[in-house]
């Protein structure tokens, strides 16, 4: 019998049972589209904070409290890295890095009648546009270290904060309250945008002392370091080391460099991409389990039918590739539309979110969807067979 | 050349079913001639074994003891996908049952035989569309097996069996499920089929029916007991 004669009469049998093929094709659709959507969602993010790391400029050097990022911000570790701590780094780095500490805090900030309860107050120096590749001004300047020495309440805005608050009035030399603080806005920084729903423009940058001051904050959420060119980079990596610990225990404090961040980074999306498989696998192999059902249905069924190809002259291999190709046939309908609805689904969830649709995982799905209908139709396929022709013909 | 002229030899051919004290012998020391040409009548109660004589003749079952030459071959030890083979070519099966594929039209189950004989797609419909015409089913061609009558589905039954060329047409209670009218068609059918040289066995518990057959054999207890030529000829 050749391949068009099989495919001719399994196309036949499946749609002879329209209902049931289209809810076990349902099955198999389901899992492969999970995977697809699922992968493209791990490897979007990856792409998405491989991205977002990497523009942060090739020289920073980023110092965070705690031994790692997996801990850094997990429960029972004490932050240690305190304002003086990165003074004196500063001072020490001076001729081979410029150095901005950031130390962070949810405030409110109120111009007018408008207020926000959901603003970043980020204290850092005047150092920070230097630092920082997206530090920036678009308006106004940065605060500068005479501002920041003598302690006036200087501001710097971010984007959204300007767009929000002053439309299209010019912001510099307003007075806006940040707390329960009036600060005078100097700048606006530039637009850094918004990512995974967090948005890095509405923020306001003043002065490290202010934070201080004001809030009680004297611990730093990080210290980024720009070492002044890239060879400088494994010498400016010693040396923060080296002051650092002179006051902190290697796990009190972390240095993270853009390749080690993507290192660790990468580890979480793989991760995560592989969790989300694993879970997106496991509706497939459900989907398997559902065309083994329908074909050992189908074959106790056509039990009759079997008995008669036989008797007519059908080998047991016709036999096993007739019933063997409806079930890859059944699944593989099932991983094509899957394929489709999944690259579909990707694509818009790529428009809001993030997501990008790989090709191994299009190439995975659709091998899985042969193999499943393979691994899962072979037992049934097996048992029309074997079946006697005596037998099979007597059965009613 | 001897051989030529005998399509079935059978020779002490036994069939047991279980082992040890379970044994049970159906069929005793078979041994059987049949002609080339022949038209021969197997009858037997139920019970006598009958069935699965046909079942071996037919190789749909193979013998626990003995030797069966069909056709000059030795078909006593085959392996089942061999005797596939053979039935493919060798017979052509008309069951009580008509056992047509439902979803299948009458052409499409002529073909059926071809197919597994990997007989091109146009030279096996030309045939199949012949043999139907032969048997008056040509305005029946693309109907299904439940809208014909009994003794419609039976001639298709019998385009089926004839689509490979077989030697040998094995009919097993061909008329049982059907009215003496469409009963008296299929036997001639068999019958012109016979004149035309092939060679018929026919299955049956009917006496009346076999009596049609030019020879006959019974069965009692596994056992072959009689043999008779029948004078009638039709």
């Amino acid at each position: 019998m050749n391949i068009k004669e099989l495919f001719l009469l399994s196309t036949k049998a499946i749609f002879a049972n329209k209902l049931r093929s289209f809810l076990t094709t349902l099955g198999i659709t389901i899992g492969v589209f999970a995977i697809i959507v699922l992968v493209s969602i791990g490897s979007g993010l990856q792409a998405y904070i491989t991205n977002e790391i990497s523009s942060l400029g090739p020289n920073i050097i980023d110092v965070i409290p705690g031994n790692s990022l997996f801990t850094a911000f997990g429960p029972g570790t004490q932050n240690k890295l305190t304002i003086p701590l990165a003074r004196n780094l500063a001072n020490r780095l001076v001729s081979t890095a410029q150095v901005a500490p950031l130390a962070e805090v949810l405030t409110s900030v109120k111009y007018k009648n408008i207020e926000d309860k959901n603003v970043y107050a980020i204290g850092t120096t005047y150092l920070y546009p230097k630092a920082v590749t997206y530090g920036k001004t678009v308006m106004g300047n940065f605060f500068t270290q005479g501002q920041e020495q003598s302690g006036i309440k200087v501001a710097v805005i971010g984007y959204t904060i300007y767009t929000k608050y002053f439309k299209n009035q010019n912001p510099i030399g307003q007075k806006v309250f940040v707390g329960n603080e009036k600060y005078t806005i100097v700048g606006v920084a530039e637009k850094s945008g918004v990512s995974l729903g967090v948005d890095h423009d509405n923020v306001v940058y003043i002065p490290l002392e202010a934070v201080h001051a004001q809030f009680g904050v004297d611990r730093l959420t990080e210290i980024v370091v720009d070492a002044n060119s890239r060879e400088l980079l494994p010498f400016v990596k010693k040396q923060i080391n080296t002051v650092l610990s002179k006051d902190l225990t290697q796990d009190e404090f972390s240095i993270q460099t853009g390749e080690t961040l993507l290192d660790t980074v990468s580890k979480i999306t793989n991760m995560l991409s592989l969790a989300l498989g694993g879970i997106a696998a496991i509706s497939l192999l459900v989907g398997g389990i559902g065309v083994a059902n329908i074909m050992l249905v189908s074959v106790t069924e056509r039990t009759k039918e079997i008995g008669l190809r036989k008797a007519l002259g059908a080998k047991r291999s016709d036999i096993l590739k007739q019933f063997l190709l409806e079930a890859v046939m059944l699944s593989l309908t099932g991983g094509i539309v899957g394929i489709i609805l999944g690259m579909l689904a990707s694509v818009i969830i790529a428009m809001i979110l993030v997501s990008s649709v790989t090709l191994w995982s299009v190439l995975l799905a659709f091998c899985f969807s042969v193999a499943v209908g393979i691994v899962f139709g072979m037992a049934p396929a097996v048992r029309a067979s074997k079946l006697s022709p005596i037998d099979a013909l007597r059965y009613e | 050349m001897k051989k030529s002229d005998e399509i079935i030899r059978m020779s002490n051919i036994s069939k047991a079913y279980g082992t040890g004290d379970l044994e049970t012998l159906v069929l005793r020391d078979i041994d059987l001639v049949v002609k080339k040409g022949e038209f021969l009548g197997i009858t037997g109660r139920s019970g006598s074994g009958k069935s699965t004589l046909m079942h071996i003749v037919g190789l749909l079952d193979t013998p626990t003891t003995g030797k069966y030459i069909l056709n000059g071959t030795d078909v006593s030890k085959l392996k089942e996908d061999e005797q596939a083979y053979q039935r493919n070519r060798e017979i052509g099966f008309v069951f009580q049952q008509f056992n047509l594929l439902p979803k299948l039209s009458a052409l499409e189950n002529v073909i059926l035989p071809a197919i597994y004989a990997e007989v091109d797609t146009k030279q096996r419909t030309e045939k199949a569309n012949q043999l139907l015409s032969t048997l008056g089913l040509t305005e029946h061609s693309e109907k299904k097996p439940n809208q014909m009558s009994g003794g419609q589905q039976q001639r298709v039954a019998i385009a089926r069996a004839l689509m490979n060329d077989p030697e040998l047409i094995l009919a097993d209670e061909p008329t049982g499920n059907l009215d003496t009218k469409s009963g008296d068609d299929v036997m001639k059918i068999l019958k012109q089929l016979n004149k035309e040289g092939k060679t018929v066995i026919l299955i049956t518990h009917e006496h009346d029916i076999a009596m049609q057959a030019k020879k006959l054999i019974q069965l009692e207890d596994g056992k072959l007991v009689h043999k008779e030529n029948n004078a009638i000829i039709t």
